[in-house]
């Protein structure tokens, strides 16, 4: 992996996560794909919406960034793309932000298959305002606004982004740094609507509503939720809420 | 120089058109980049234009899932460097307030035309002019904001023309609050040969949110230019940095935004006189509103009644001292509205004379022969 990846941090910046916060591991892939990419900086875009996932972009990533409204990372990143087509796009936001409230823009930008790429970081809940249920919550798993569970399944946003018509969509663990790097070169080198979800621990939140007493129950966590998709019985189904499908689902 | 003498794209000369089809000849004059929106009585068929006019002057069009994401895109686009619009009406216009405060707080340069109807809610899509107060109020956090409201399918086209200059020259949204009368109306257009137009300022490497002047107005970068632009609508310094806990990054910020508008009411906000020199009632009025008012004038003036008009080209930010000179020398002002009573409420902070309402919320228009039996009721 390069090491490389520092050089594309905005100066004077001071990382804004928590301590084993899995967004940070989010971004250092990121900057590493783009990095091994050989990109032009300066002709990307980074959009993001409001929550802790909002703040990997911005003000991390030394290049132009738009930090939106909740939720609307994805209109603002259209205009953007379409207003000037040489911007290489790339909205990085929370699973709150782009899957709950930002839900209908996201279908909708994949359906048209605009060339953006959508980074997900989802930590399966919401980390800024203290930790409250979200679309990706887990069945079973406690949260501010879940205190005896959560009863509704959660989406399986790689397929959500799929059957909308998204070209390519991946799934990793924040922990499989070779792979998420790989699946994030592939977004970007992607023309059309590609996705990439991160799983991304929030120990500070998530983890202790949880009880998972420090940042490596919180990894181990996720860990024990996923599968690889080779291991997984074709054809998958990870709605039931118990488990999660790692792996890349290109559009066939 | 930022201001710029082009050649209107249009055929110079007279153009039968309705109001809708002037809000897009205008766009279209002004050298918009990027249109997005979402359908809408009674302002549907600006979008229907635009999907064809667009792709002919090479022009970004589209339909966007909601209003939301119209405005938003908007945003996105104005940041990438285009002249950005979207269109609509009430509910719409309700939906795209967030996106307003944002373009505020980032200023980023868009125009906004709202084709009243008769709210709230869904309520009618006959005409109405409930959404003024809106136009300065509708956000949260209570900034000035730059709102037009044209009277005649001309002004749709000069006023939407001047509304993408203002934008930029205060990199801010501006509202055109037209009324869904307007935008039906069908009239001749005068179009001019040659059309002027204020550019963006460019000023690479300078602070993109900060100025030397407590009433300033920064040059504006846009992305893909290697700026490394930091665009936040959270409380940011002059580099685009969140000082989301400071006080003082907040008054400054927010100082600015209020003065770079109110310091400069006298450049953006215009009214236009009728019959005033010896009246001693007045009608002020504006949209749609303020051609019936003429028309009773001109009535009343035929039967020697010494009635005028002041019409209010802008609403926002509101010609405070031509309102409150007129009044001290006239004994009444009548301030008919399509709603319950809106902006009397801001004729009333400034004017010194007696103040009568004449208000009408039914998804019809105020026709002169209800206003001349006002006037009558002030005179007798
Ligand atoms: C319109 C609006 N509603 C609510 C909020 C409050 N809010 C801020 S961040 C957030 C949730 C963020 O969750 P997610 O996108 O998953 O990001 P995370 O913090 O988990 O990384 C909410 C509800 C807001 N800023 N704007
Ligand atoms: S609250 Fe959670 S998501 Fe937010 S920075 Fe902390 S650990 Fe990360
Ligand atoms: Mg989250």
């Amino acid at each position: 992996m390069s090491a490389d990846w520092r050089r594309y941090l905005r100066p004077g910046v001071t990382l804004p996560f928590c301590p084993g916060c899995g967004h940070r591991l989010l971004l250092r892939h990121l900057l590493t794909a783009i990095d091994d990419m050989g990109m032009d900086i300066d002709q990307m875009l980074f959009v993001s919406g409001i929550g802790c996932g909002g703040w990997i972009p911005s003000p991390c990533i030394n290049a132009d960034t738009l930090h939106c409204l909740h939720g609307r990372a994805v209109p603002f990143a259209v205009g953007a793309k379409l207003a000037n087509p040489a911007l290489t796009t790339v909205v990085v936001s929370g699973d709150g932000d782009l899957a709950d409230i930002g839900g209908n823009h996201l279908i909708h930008a994949a359906r048209r298959n605009y060339d953006i790429t959508v980074i997900c970081a989802n930590n399966m809940n919401y980390g800024m305002t203290g930790g409250q249920v979200c679309s990706t919550t887990p069945v079973g798993a406690t949260t501010h606004t879940t205190p005896d569970g959560n009863t509704f399944n959660p989406f399986d946003l790689c397929a959500l982004v799929r059957a909308a018509g998204a070209q390519y969509a991946a799934r990793y663990l924040v922990t499989q740094g070779p792979e998420l790097v790989g699946a994030i070169r592939r977004a970007i080198g992607i023309k059309g609507f590609s996705f990439v979800e991160a799983v991304s621990p929030c120990p500070t939140q998530f983890g202790r509503q949880n009880h998972l007493d420090g940042v490596k129950e919180a990894y181990a966590y996720v860990e024990a939720l996923t599968i690889g998709k080779a291991a997984c019985r074709e054809p998958a189904s990870p709605l039931d809420g118990r488990l999660l499908v790692t792996g890349e689902f290109a559009n066939e | 120089m930022p201001w710029r003498r082009v050649r209107s794209v249009l055929e110079p000369g007279r153009h039968y058109f309705s109001g809708a089809d002037a809000t897009v000849e205008a766009a279209v004059a002004a050298r918009c980049g990027y249109f997005a929106g979402y359908p809408i009585t009674p302002t549907t068929e600006v979008l229907e234009r635009i999907a064809v006019r667009f792709p002919e002057v090479g022009a970004a069009f589209i339909q966007m899932e909601d209003e939301i994401g119209s405005v938003c895109s908007c945003i996105g686009a104005s940041w990438a460097g285009a002249k950005a619009m979207t269109v609509t009406s009430g509910p719409g216009f309700s939906l795209m307030q967030e996106g307003i405060s944002h373009a505020i707080m980032t200023e980023a340069p868009l125009v906004v035309v709202d084709g009243q109807r008769a709210g709230p809610s869904t309520g009618q899509v006959l005409v109405g002019g409930g959404d003024v107060m809106q136009a300065r109020w509708g956000m949260h956090g209570g900034m000035p904001t730059i709102a037009l409201a044209p009277w005649s399918v001309q002004e749709m086209y000069d006023g939407t023309i001047r509304a993408f200059s203002l934008a930029e020259r205060y990199r801010t949204p501006v509202m055109v609050m037209a009324e869904a009368a307007t935008m039906h109306l069908r009239e001749i257009v005068e179009v001019a040969p040659e059309v002027d137009l204020y550019e963006r300022d460019k000023a690479p490497g300078l602070p993109p949110f900060g100025a030397d002047s407590p009433d300033g107005v920064p040059p504006m970068p846009g992305f893909g230019e290697g700026e490394k632009l930091l665009v936040t609508a959270s409380t940011h310094d002059a580099r685009g940095f969140r000082r989301t806990e400071d006080a003082h990054t907040h008054r400054t910020l927010t100082a600015r935004l209020f003065n770079k508008i109110m310091m400069h009411v006298s450049e953006i906000a215009e009214v236009e006189e009728h019959y005033l020199e010896d009246a001693e009632t007045a009608f002020v009025a504006y949209g749609f509103t303020a051609r019936s008012a003429l028309a009773a004038v001109e009535e009343l003036r035929r039967s020697g009644l010494k009635v005028g008009l002041l019409r209010l080209k802008t609403l926002w930010p509101f010609p405070k001292d031509e309102v409150g000179r007129l009044s001290e020398r006239i004994n009444t002002m009548i301030v008919p509205e399509m709603n319950l009573g809106q902006m009397i409420h801001v004729v009333a902070e400034v004017a010194r004379c007696k103040l009568l309402p004449h208000q009408q919320m039914d998804g019809t228009v105020i026709y002169p022969a209800s206003l001349i039996d006002t006037a009558r009721s002030v005179v007798a």
